[in-house]
């Protein structure tokens, strides 16, 4: 095993990461990481933070033997983290109610978040009621205007949903108006971050706290197959799922670490969400990243099927993970992950989310190209409930 | 001497204030850029500020974002500004002109292209608003070499030690930000703000200006009284913006500027 400890003091992966932003915002991400660092190994913020997993999102989250999908693919065996059960239907909870005692400990009563579908919008209202917190939610407006029902359930919840006018009107335009807002408000408000991106310490944090997803497979996978797998899977946007499940793992240099990202329309015809795949280096969102830009270094639109990962950047953990061949990277299309989710429903009594099907679509084809007796472990990152309009339109029905 | 050394050690020697406009360049249209310049010295600017329009502007508030957006319709970029900067620069010799704008057009186009296209353009002064000093040093380096000078940030949230970190690297003038928040938002504190210019000169030689929330001649008067320099962005992009045309907005600009100069010179 290799050891593996970045980023460095100052939030870099090689050259990724870092602080990029204006002087205003530095003095609030020194205190959140001074804080952070102090809670991390603090042993009752771990106590607090290991009940609420148990008792209130519902860990650890089973591993699964796909049996009908692995005669399907007829392949390599695959298993599936199952992330889906988790209290509100995907690993987003776990960041957020770690973020959410965080800014307890540092007594901050009002919370805010950007979100694209509204996932992390929606595990984000829910801590913030189960806390008591003030939350207040931005999203692009044609997002709010595509998810009716996660603005509501946001709602219920006593969240505040703020559409953003400005920019394509999407998550990236959410997330510039949720630091506006932090910038504005940091004195009794912290920022909760949905995924592994944005500056120092949040790509650490985010990454932290969804790691509990691949330290439970460590143990688990052992007491089912005996052994780690041969290959683990996952779908990156920003990449919070999948840094969650490869971290434990990157010490493990026998096991592959494939992140699968939104080839939307496919590669060649632009319409994509592919950073790593695609993209080439750049800033934006407070770090240094692979990004999708044109060759002004504007950051252009992007497009999936799946809402959670229409997003121009990617984590700089990813982008360091690629370029020091660590991990691999593909891509597959829209259509491809429609299939895999039709599959998982069909075969196994499953609803993916669209995102999570990507990861399915690539395990399908990887598995084929393995020997039976290999195994591949999907990260199930969340559960389909919220693709059911997107779904149902692909297929020219409305609901 | 460079330009802006040189323009702030005249401005000393009068006992005044560097009145520093912003606007984005290529707004409303690129082909009005020279002539809002023009426009702007005409009416008192000693220095300009050049904003680089970019597609996710965090640190700025809805004005300038629209405005942002305006110009990046016209197709404006980075290299775009530059050659504005250098249409300008054949009819004045004198102004200094300061790019400022985010990180990653810079990063597109590389340090080394950017800063000759840049000096070869007559631009001074370089402000990147998403590079904060400790990410700054490998351009700062590149720039230094052409003899561009850096221009740093700093705000009501900087402890002392990163003010010595921003005196360690900044040259031409100091930029304080004097709200919490971006820039267009609510009202100042002038006490505060003069006890904060005060800080910052006990570990900075360069001049301080200070921006963010002057929209009024009033303001502009007090800020002046102890400031090296009044930075005015918001109000100048509004009145672009409430302009019916780039040409029509000319004259207006012009006149704003006089407002400004004549209060920050009063007595």
């Amino acid at each position: 095993m290799k050891m593996y400890d970045l980023p460095d003091a100052r939030g870099h992966f090689g050259p990724y990461g870092g602080t990029f932003v204006a002087e205003t915002l530095i003095a609030a991400l020194d205190t959140l990481r001074d804080n952070y660092l102090r809670l991390k190994d603090d042993p009752k913020f771990k106590e607090e933070l290991a009940y609420e997993l148990a008792h209130y999102v519902g860990r650890p989250s089973p591993i699964y033997f796909a049996r009908r999908m692995t005669e399907l693919a007829g392949g390599a065996q695959i298993f599936l983290k199952r992330e889906d059960l988790n209290h509100t239907g995907a690993h987003k909870v776990n960041n957020t109610v770690g973020q959410a005692m965080v800014a307890r400990h540092m007594g901050k009563p009002r919370v805010i978040a950007e979100t694209g579908a509204g996932q992390h919008g929606v595990a984000t209202a829910t801590v913030a009621a189960r806390y008591g917190m003030e939350c207040v939610v931005y999203m692009g407006s044609e997002d709010v205007k595509r998810q009716a029902q996660n603005v509501y359930r946001m709602k219920l919840l006593g969240a505040k949903v703020v559409p953003v006018e400005s920019g394509s009107k999407t998550l990236k335009d959410a997330l510039n108006e949720a630091m506006r807002d932090w910038v504005t408000n940091v004195q009794n408000t912290f920022y909760i971050i949905g995924t592994v991106a944005g500056p120092h310490p949040y790509p650490m944090m985010v990454r932290d706290f969804n790691s509990i997803v691949g330290k439970e497979c460590l143990t688990q996978m052992p007491e089912m197959v005996g052994r780690q797998p041969d290959a683990v899977l996952a779908c990156v946007g920003g990449g919070s799922n999948a840094m969650g499940i490869f971290h434990p793992y990157i010490p493990y240099e026998d096991v592959r670490l494939i992140g699968v990202e939104a080839g939307g329309e496919g590669i060649a015809t632009g319409k994509h969400s592919a950073s790593l795949s695609a993209g080439t280096p750049g800033v934006l969102h407070g770090n240094r990243t692979y990004l999708l830009q044109d060759e002004n270094g504007q950051i252009i639109e992007t497009h999936s099927v799946s809402a959670g990962l229409d997003y121009p950047g990617v984590g700089p953990e990813h982008a360091w993970l690629k370029d020091s061949g660590r991990a691999e990277y593909v891509s597959v299309t829209d259509e491809e992950a429609l299939q895999a989710f039709h599959d998982l429903c069909r075969h196994e009594g499953i609803i993916p989310a669209l995102e999570s099907s990507h990861a399915l679509a690539y395990a399908t084809k990887l598995a084929k190209e393995m020997r039976p007796d290999q195994v591949i472990l999907v990260n199930l990152s969340g559960r389909g409930d919220k693709d059911m309009a997107t779904v149902a339109e692909r297929m020219g029905m409305t609901l | 001497m460079s330009r802006i050394a040189s323009t702030f050690e005249q401005l000393a020697a009068q006992g005044r204030s560097a009145l520093i406009p912003f606007f984005t360049a290529g707004d409303p249209d690129p082909e009005s850029a020279v002539a809002l310049m023009r426009a702007m010295v005409k009416g008192g600017a000693d220095v300009i500020e050049l904003g680089v329009p970019f597609s996710d502007p965090i640190a700025d508030g809805p004005v300038i974002q629209r405005s942002s957006e305006r110009a990046l319709k016209h197709g404006v970029s980075l290299r775009g500004v530059i050659e504005m900067a250098r249409t300008y620069r054949m009819e004045d010799q004198t102004t200094p002109l300061v790019l400022m704008g985010y990180a990653n057009p810079i990063e597109q186009m590389g340090f080394e292209h950017f800063a000759d296209t840049a000096k070869e353009a007559g631009v001074d002064g370089v402000l990147v608003v998403d590079y904060p000093p400790e990410e700054c040093e490998a351009l700062v380096s590149v720039l230094r070499t052409r003899d561009i000078d850096t221009i740093f940030l700093l705000s009501p949230t900087s402890t002392d030690a990163r003010v010595a970190a921003v005196g360690k690297l900044a040259s031409g003038y100091v930029y304080y930000v004097s709200l919490r928040g971006v820039t267009g938002a609510a009202n100042i504190d002038i006490h505060d703000v003069d006890q904060q210019v005060q800080r910052i000169r006990k570990q900075i030689s360069v001049p301080v200006g200070v921006g963010f929330g002057i929209r009024d001649g009033e303001t502009a008067h007090a800020i002046s009284q102890f400031a090296d320099a009044v930075v005015i962005g918001s109000r100048i992009v509004l009145t672009i913006e409430e302009s019916a045309s780039g040409e029509a907005a000319v004259p207006r600009i012009e006149a704003l500027m006089h407002e400004f100069r004549a209060a920050m010179d009063r007595r």
